[in-house]
């Protein structure tokens, strides 16, 4: 009778702990798809704005020495 | 015992035009002053003063003959080059082969970063009226220091210390300081090497360029600790500290623990508080080693034996200046130097963590991470062309297009001021130095100015045949509380003559 009236707490507790840990882990993978979608909009804004042929551009940066 | 002294920056732009890669930089930039020279100075334009220049005297105590001297050290040559003076008292011209802002002089790290970030917007300003002059073409400015191929340009910083500071003091406890502090203060760049001839990201773009420990030069055989000395002060009182090692940054919190915790540590020089050996062996091989790991790993040896990374040696002074502030001023401290002890030791704790905590604060954290955004995204190698690029715009001044000014309106990058004070600190001058006199002359009799510099104005007043040459060599006078009613009340250059003669 204990064993029944615990065994069912006990899978209460479980199914508690299995319902917490599977919110950590479905809110960290909600934030990690936050945290991408973040990284993929500002690397989709700074494509718009980078110029359009790196090849050429980095070669014909050329500077004279100052100071 | 603060982070208050008389200071300044100047910064050399990168110049490119769009379209045609082999037009005279100097030319263009001489284009540049001279747009933003037209459209903003009223008047006639006053030349500047080079009668109290320089530039080859060494803080060591000697003079380099000229005939010895590289001819690109020679600054002080009127060339014929565009040079203004602006009426928020900074300069505007051309050096070598790129135009040049040297802020008014201020006398704390935010107002450093207020008048070096107006300074860009100068620039900004200047480019594009560039563009549209007859004949203009568009040119882009970038606030970077190196192309990449083996060319270096700088950002210097300014400080005024006592001159009873042994100069041998400075050079031992500066340099290891000097050799770490890019960690903090670091812009970034990908490829090593002065011409980027290994791929990978380093943590500065001048690291690679120094080359010797202690000289006169900063065009060749640039050294950590420059000994140029012309204070543009009483030279009995005060010595010039010029600074070449750092970093051009865009980020603000950079500038400011860049100019703030520099200005912490040459006050314990100056007050003999830093007992504590700091010295590191090979100076200049470890601040490249520093530049050259990202993971901030590096060991450095000290003349101790012992072996600490740059975040560690850089937690050294920060407790050294802590204890000093606490022993000088207490509860005393005024507002910034608290706020750069707090933001320093925030710092260095975080990149003693994890470097990429400080993505949004620190240059070459924000644009490494962005680099390695890329790197996943795209697959892309160390050599890939796109990342040179990235390094590059990160610093191109233009809103729309450079990528530091497309993260910071995003809210990516911390910004510790707002751009109405920016944009005002572009006409009027720091209120609390001698910038503000030179400032509100040219603001207010630009035609009777016929010169001026750090140390002088220069009037032509109608009907007298000599012109008046108004001496400002204190820098902490001629401030608004000492000139302020003088100019409110004097409606010409020779009312304010006539008082200050009386």
């Amino acid at each position: 009778m204990a064993q029944e009236q615990k065994q069912p707490r006990r899978s209460s507790e479980t199914e508690e702990q299995q319902q917490s840990e599977e919110t950590t882990e479905s809110s960290v993978a909600e934030r990690k798809e936050a945290l991408d979608t973040e990284v993929d909009d500002l690397l989709d804004e700074i494509d718009d704005v980078l110029e359009t042929n790196a090849e050429d551009f980095v070669k014909s940066f050329i500077q004279k020495g100052g100071e | 015992m603060s982070v208050r002294r008389v200071m300044g920056t100047e910064i050399e732009y990168g110049i490119a035009v769009t379209g045609q890669p082999s037009a005279n930089p100097m030319v263009s930039s001489s284009q540049v002053v001279n747009a933003y020279a037209s459209a903003t100075v009223r008047a006639r334009r006053a030349r500047w003063d080079f009668e109290e220049e320089s530039p080859l005297r060494d803080a060591r105590g000697y003079d380099v003959s000229r005939q010895v001297a590289d001819p690109s050290q020679l600054t002080d040559e009127d060339l014929g080059l565009a040079n203004v003076i602006l009426t928020n008292g900074a300069r505007l011209y051309v050096d070598h082969a790129h135009p040049e802002y040297a802020t008014p002089e201020v006398t704390t790290p935010l107002d450093a970063v207020l008048w070096e970030k107006a300074g860009e917007q100068v620039m900004l300003d200047a480019a594009r009226r560039a563009a549209v002059m007859p004949g203009g073409a568009p040119i882009v400015l970038y606030k970077n220091n190196t192309d990449g191929k083996g060319a270096s340009y700088g950002a210097h910083e300014n400080y005024l210390m006592r001159r009873s500071t042994p100069f041998s003091e400075i050079v031992r406890h500066l340099t290891p300081f000097f050799v770490s502090r890019q960690v903090v203060c670091g812009a970034g760049r990908v490829g090593r090497g002065q011409d980027g001839r290994e791929d990978g990201f380093q943590v500065s773009q001048r690291a690679d360029f120094f080359e010797v420990e202690v000289g006169l030069e900063t065009t060749l055989k640039r050294p950590i600790i420059n000994t140029r000395d012309e204070p543009h002060a009483d030279p009995d009182k005060y010595r010039r500290l010029h600074v070449i090692i750092g970093d051009a940054n865009m980020s603000e919190v950079s500038t400011f623990l860049k100019v703030g915790t520099t200005s912490l540590v040459l006050a314990m020089i100056e007050d003999g508080f830093l007992g504590r050996e700091l010295m590191v062996s090979g100076p200049v091989a470890s601040l490249r080693a520093v530049s050259h790991d990202p993971s901030l790993q590096h060991l450095l040896t000290l003349a101790d034996g012992r072996r600490l990374t740059a975040v560690q040696l850089q937690m050294e002074y920060l407790d050294l200046a802590r204890k000093h502030v606490e022993d000088r001023l207490g509860a005393d401290a005024d507002a910034q130097t608290r706020e750069v002890l707090a933001r320093w030791e925030s710092v260095l704790d975080r990149l003693d963590r994890d470097p990429m905590e400080c993505a949004g604060e620190l240059d070459w954290v924000a644009k490494l991470k962005l680099l390695e955004q890329y790197r996943d995204r795209d697959g892309l190698a160390w050599d890939d062309a796109k990342l040179a690029l990235i390094d590059l715009q990160y610093a191109d001044l233009r809103p729309e297009k450079g990528l530091y000014h497309r993260m910071a309106a995003a809210g990516r990058i911390e910004r510790l001021l707002d751009d109405a004070a920016i944009e005002r600190a572009m006409h009027d001058p720091p209120e609390d130095t001698r910038a503000y006199f030179r400032g509100r002359c040219l603001e207010k009799f630009a035609e009777n100015v016929a010169a001026a510099s750090w140390d002088s104005v220069i009037f032509d007043l109608p009907g007298r045949d000599s012109l008046q040459r108004v001496p400002t060599l204190d820098p902490l006078r001629g401030s608004r509380a000492h000139v302020g009613d003088l100019l409110d009340r004097s409606d010409t250059a020779a009312a304010l003559l006539g008082e200050l003669a009386g």
